[in-house]
């Protein structure tokens, strides 16, 4: 309970911003929480989770936002990698043939989502194949 | 004198009979009914679906529990509603119910490979997984640090140590 009591107003917000699926419990000294919700709503939980928790030092929360729940097949997407371009695979792992390569605010389309991490995509180009959700962000 | 009183009494007896009877078919639903149309309302809600019902003499009694005080409440005001019950006897108990799933961990091998691929992107960054614990060295970019936590935090793991994490 003393977790829920640090974390407080991120379990405030989260129950009032409008999180779907939202599952909060503690096991073993962490806070778990879940759930679904818009970019901009993850973005807003994420910064309060970092002023009550600077740096995210203590290791005492998980929190598992997914803001792509709602992107659909079709959808445009905006490749946000730091600097590089990214690699487009045969398969949804790191493990798997490079097929092709976007560049860094290339536009490319979902074709379909193998998991949270994977998802199909294909250039305008017309190269398709498995890139990290982490670099893909929905034009809205 | 006395035979005239024995047929007032007669009378007056047929007619507190038939009296009970009329009333009591014109207006008292049978209590299965009310139970019935109790359970009903009971179980088109899930906040109180937990509630069990009887009825005697146009006495709802609940029994059982339910998750929280509004499922109480709301199973109190179900019954009352339904017409021909008298009153409400609100037994049920309040538990809360660990309706929150179970913390799920991602087994060792996926959650490497998984990690693996989350910090690329921060060549500076090495990472490495033990029981589900995602334990983080070299250094970030203060920039890069949130990113770089949503990403690790998504894959489900135990719970991600960047104490030994030089934020620049």
């Amino acid at each position: 309970m003393a977790l829920q009591e640090k974390y407080k107003e991120l379990i405030e917000t989260a129950n009032t911003a409008g999180v779907s699926g939202l599952n909060i419990r503690e096991q073993d000294g962490v806070l778990y929480i879940d759930g679904s919700t818009s970019g901009a709503v993850k973005q807003q939980l994420w910064d309060t989770y970092e002023r009550l928790d600077p740096n995210y030092a203590s290791g005492d929360l998980v929190m598992n936002i997914n803001s792509v729940a709602g992107v659909t097949e079709g959808t445009k997407l905006k490749v946000t990698t730091n600097s590089s371009n990214l690699n487009i695979r045969k398969g949804p792992s790191t493990n798997d043939d490079i097929v092709g390569k976007a560049a860094r605010n290339e536009v490319v389309t979902l074709v379909n989502k193998a998991n949270d991490q994977w998802w199909l995509i294909k250039t305008d180009q017309g190269e398709e194949g498995y890139s990290y959700t982490q670099y893909l962000t929905p034009l809205a | 004198m006395k035979k005239s009183m024995n047929r007032m009494i007669a009378a007056l007896m047929v007619f507190a009979v038939m009296t009970a009877a009329l009333t009591g078919c014109k207006s008292k639903p049978k209590d299965a009914d009310l139970k019935a149309a109790i359970e009903t309302a009971l179980l088109a809600n899930p906040a109180t679906s937990g509630a069990m019902v009887t009825v005697n003499e146009g006495v709802a009694t609940l029994n059982g529990s339910v998750a929280d005080e509004t499922g109480k409440q709301a199973a109190d005001r179900a019954a009352a509603t339904i017409p021909g019950v008298k009153s409400v006897v609100n037994n049920l108990t309040v538990t809360p119910v660990n309706t929150a799933a179970p913390v799920v961990v991602a087994a060792d091998d996926a959650l490497t490979a998984a990690v693996k691929d989350a910090t690329k992107d921060f060549p500076t960054v090495t990472a490495t997984v033990s029981d589900g614990v995602v334990t983080l060295k070299g250094e970030i970019q203060k920039a890069n640090l949130q990113k770089l936590m949503m990403v690790l935090q998504a894959l489900k793991p135990k719970k991600v140590d960047n104490s030994q994490l030089v934020i620049k």
